[in-house]
């Protein structure tokens, strides 16, 4: 009875051992940094003369009464926090405590990223570039998280975290030119809007199919480990892919073979228009990390600090102690899911409302740096209309360029080009040759 | 009872199975069929030992790349791996059970040699080993991953065709997975029925970004495995695992490279071309002397090796040459990877055809014949009691005469055939 209660406390421990170790030993972390033989040593040696189970599968106790595990999600997993909705620090002692030009830049960067969502989906409206997601009221979960990383930390991204780019510093021109498929698109204008990629800095090209960059971040964190240069893998999804069967590989695979990840789920709330409650009765993403033996928090999405801290932390124990760690960032979905989607189809304007002017996060880091008189309704004004003069300016550059040559159609599907893909090319040509007349062939850049 | 007897022949006259495959581990129906070995009579025994559905030939002792060794299938792809693991740091070897040698044995010792970060099990999920394996490769490492069951690599067909062939593709070259092999072992075993046996090649040639290569022996396999991970794209590599064992040759023990994307000739012939690819490859090669002997048709045999993307001019080529094509494989005639070369050829090769291409392929019902007869004789042996070695390579011979006949039959006389 006494072991069944306490697991009902299990997640509430795994929090508090979260913020408990932080101050762990060096001398525990070079014995962890060491590659442990899988599960076998964590379990006892092999007594039969001992009257306790002996099942090699788990490590547990017997028990003489029947009673099932209950899942806890009427109270679950708390939601840490910095500061309330008004800027506040709650606790002093979690004040991460960073300078001023540190703070001004996040806001710069998650006001920069609501100034450019705004133009492009404008812009897409006006049919003036196919498609577009708005990242509105995750800004907070993009830039926290993205702070908190080393800059060779190695991205793998869903599609809405273009404020991490943003925060790596991004160009606003390569975010339109990958939008309008331009000549400058470093992704040769092959893919739909938003999906971003960046090899310098270390941003994995997005692909629209869902929790498939799970497992691969999993891989990508083993490689880095044994490269031993004290880098981490990042992989964001939302709390709809958390479903895919990939993200349970991703987080298994994590766990077994001990790879320097932070897995990062951003939970706002919305799979399209699928609510959490058909999405998973759990609680939540988060409680299912101790269930693969990984250490999990939850932390308010909203709160910039609170997911600068989360991942801080999280960033130095999976390098330090290889092994995956579970962020799970509560938040809204302010916009709709796309611009193919509209949300008041299936969800009301008052709840979008109450997210988006009484708890949104870049609001609530407007309140802090006021608060510390280190931003005024001037620095707004002035910063409001010389961002948006700044992506006005990209915006109308991306738009005047042309785009790729259309050789580029059949370059990259393998590293060389193969022989068919040759005939093919070359029957396109002619084919465009002779019927130039049919293609808008000025629009693109010529060989 | 006709039914019954009328299903026995037709079983009998189609592929004949082979037991040595398999390795006493748990976990596979081969392995369990094998224990049921010793219930069976001694005559089963030796039997199964002998009968096969074709006889495997040799390649000739390689000279050109120093010292060689005797190996079967299964080692020849152990040596390719150990020179890979030992000039390539980054390389890791990794899927279920890989660990402790691998249930056909193909990572025996690589473990104990390269350490247990190179060499590992992981858990139990087809997505994860693929999805894993690409983001190792995207991270720049050297990946070579392990389905179990080519029949079991349909969970990660989303990995391999959405992510892994379109990876270089999508990110304009900015990220790439080349450096991804997955090994699965490939085709009918005898016994292995529904997914134990499958041949799912054309799944993925239908997919432009990735390579599919099958070897038809233990030097090939060899040669064409390290093509593969040398090459700059994510491959596939089939190991036809009715020859891990059966299949014995020379084979260099250092690293050396067979060119992707490049047919072989194995035969010179002037009245057929005949193609095939993987164990298939001796099943044509003998067919060839059937049909020398028995019609004097002089075949020219071709080994495709590489599925996608496939070499269409050593085909064409011959078939300028010869006039006829017969392309022959083990999975389903539809949508098969034949009906990709006989398209490709009458388009090429139009005004040198002198008959239309004959397709020999599997039945598109989902238990290869030999297989059901086996199935059935396990569980009804009564009813159907083995027949001797000697029953079993008369009926395998009436089998492929038959069929060449058949297709043969319906081609305007060649030349030196006309009596047909």
């Amino acid at each position: 009875m006494a072991a069944v209660s306490s697991m009902g406390k299990m997640y509430g421990l795994c929090f508090h051992a979260a913020r408990q170790t932080a101050g762990l030993k060096a001398s525990r972390l070079l014995h962890r940094r060491a590659f442990r033989i899988s599960a076998v040593h964590q379990q006892q040696p092999f007594d039969s003369s001992l009257e306790k189970p002996q099942f090699p599968g788990a490590s547990a106790e017997f028990v003489d009464n029947l009673e099932f595990i209950q899942p806890n999600v009427i109270s679950g997993i708390p939601v840490y926090r910095v500061m309330d909705r008004q800027g506040k620090i709650i606790n002093p002692s979690q004040d991460p405590q960073l300078s001023k030009e540190t703070v001004l830049n996040f806001y710069q960067k998650m006001t920069l990223l609501n100034t450019m969502d705004r133009i492009l989906y404008e812009s897409q409206r006006q049919g003036r570039i196919s498609f577009y997601m708005t990242n509105y009221g995750e800004e907070g979960t993009h830039i926290g998280s993205a702070a908190a990383l080393e800059p060779t930390d190695m991205v793998f991204g869903q599609y809405r975290e273009a404020g991490v780019l943003m925060y790596r510093g991004f160009p606003l021109d390569l975010f339109m030119a990958q939008c309008y498929a331009n000549a400058d698109d470093l992704g040769k204008g092959r893919q739909m809007p938003v999906h971003y990629g960046c090899k310098d800095l270390n941003f994995v090209t997005i692909s629209s199919p869902l929790a498939t960059q799970i497992p691969q971040a999993a891989g990508a964190a083993y490689a880095l480990k044994r490269e031993n240069l004290n880098r981490a893998v990042v992989c964001y999804f939302g709390e709809g892919a958390a479903s895919e069967g990939d993200a349970h590989a991703g987080f298994n695979f994590s766990a077994t073979l001990e790879c320097p990840l932070i897995f990062f789920c951003r939970n706002n709330g919305y799979a399209i228009s699928t609510p959490t409650n058909e999405q998973y009765r759990g609680d939540g993403i988060a409680a299912r990390g101790p269930g693969y033996g990984m250490l999990s928090i939850r932390v308010d999405g909203n709160d910039v600090f609170a997911v600068y801290n989360a991942t801080k932390e999280a960033r130095r124990r999976a390098v330090a102690e290889n092994q995956p760690f579970l962020i799970e960032a509560m938040t809204y979905r302010i916009g709709h899911h796309s611009t193919s989607d509209d949300s008041s189809a299936y969800r009301s304007v008052d709840e979008v409302n109450y997210w988006d002017k009484q708890d949104h996060p870049i609001s609530r880091l407007r309140h802090y740096m006021t608060a510390r008189g280190w931003w005024s309704e001037d620095d707004e004004r002035s910063w409001r209309k010389q961002s948006r003069k700044t992506v006005m300016e990209a915006f109308e550059r991306a738009e005047r360029r042309l785009k790729p040559n259309p050789e580029l159609l059949f370059t990259d599907v393998y590293q060389e080009m193969t022989p068919g893909l040759n005939k093919q090319r070359d029957s396109m040509w002619r084919h465009v040759q002779q019927y130039k007349e049919h293609y808008p062939l000025d629009l693109y850049e010529k060989q | 009872m006709a039914a019954a007897a009328r299903f026995f022949i037709r079983g009998a006259n189609s592929r004949l199975p082979v037991s040595s495959v398999g390795t006493g581990t748990s976990g596979s129906v081969g392995a369990a069929l094998l224990q049921l070995s010793p219930r069976c009579s001694s005559r089963l025994k030796t039997q199964r030992r002998h009968a096969a559905h074709f006889t495997y030939q040799p390649d000739p002792v390689p000279t050109q790349y120093g010292e060689t060794q005797k190996m079967n299938l299964f080692q020849s792809i152990t040596s390719a791996l150990d020179n890979v693991l030992s000039s390539d740091p980054t390389a890791v070897i990794f899927g279920e059970d890989v660990a402790f040698g691998g249930v056909f044995r193909c990572t025996v010792g690589l473990r104990d040699k390269y350490g247990k970060d190179r060499v590992f099990n992981t858990p139990l999920c087809e997505q994860g080993i693929v999805g894993f394996g690409i983001g190792a490769a995207v991270a720049g490492a050297t990946a070579i991953a392990e389905i179990q069951f080519a029949d079991y690599i349909f969970p990660a067909f989303d990995q391999i065709v959405n992510e892994a062939a379109k990876y270089r593709y999508r990110s304009g070259n900015l990220f790439d997975c080349g450096n991804l092999t997955i090994r699965a072992p490939w085709g009918c075993v005898g016994h292995g029925s529904l997914y134990h046996s499958q041949s799912p090649e054309a799944f993925f040639v239908h997919c432009p970004g990735i390579k599919v290569v099958i070897p038809r022996g233990p030097m090939q396999a060899k040669g064409l495995l390290l093509s593969c991970i040398a090459d700059r794209n994510p491959c596939i590599f089939f190991e036809p695992k009715i020859l891990y064992r059966a299949a014995v040759e020379q084979v260099p023990v250092e690293s050396y490279t067979i060119p992707l994307s490049e047919a072989e000739v194995l035969q010179e012939g002037s009245d057929v071309t005949l193609v095939a690819w993987g164990t298939q490859v001796h099943v044509l090669r003998e067919v060839a002397d059937m049909a020398q002997e028995k019609l004097g048709v002089s075949c020219e045999v071709i080994d495709l090796r590489t599925i996608q993307p496939w070499d269409i001019e050593t085909v064409c080529k011959s078939v300028v040459k010869t006039g006829r094509l017969l392309v022959s494989h083990e999975a389903p005639v539809t949508g098969g990877f034949a009906a990709e070369i006989s398209s490709t050829v009458q388009e090429e090769c139009f005004l040198n055809l002198e008959a239309p291409i004959s397709r020999v392929c599997e039945d598109d019902q989902l238990l290869k014949p030999s297989q059901l007869l086996l199935v059935l004789k396990s569980t009804h042996s009564s009813l159907f009691p083995p027949p001797s070695s000697s029953q079993w390579r008369a009926a395998r011979k009436r089998h492929f005469v038959d069929r060449l006949i058949r297709s043969a039959s319906r081609w305007p006389p060649c030349p030196s055939a006309s009596s047909i």
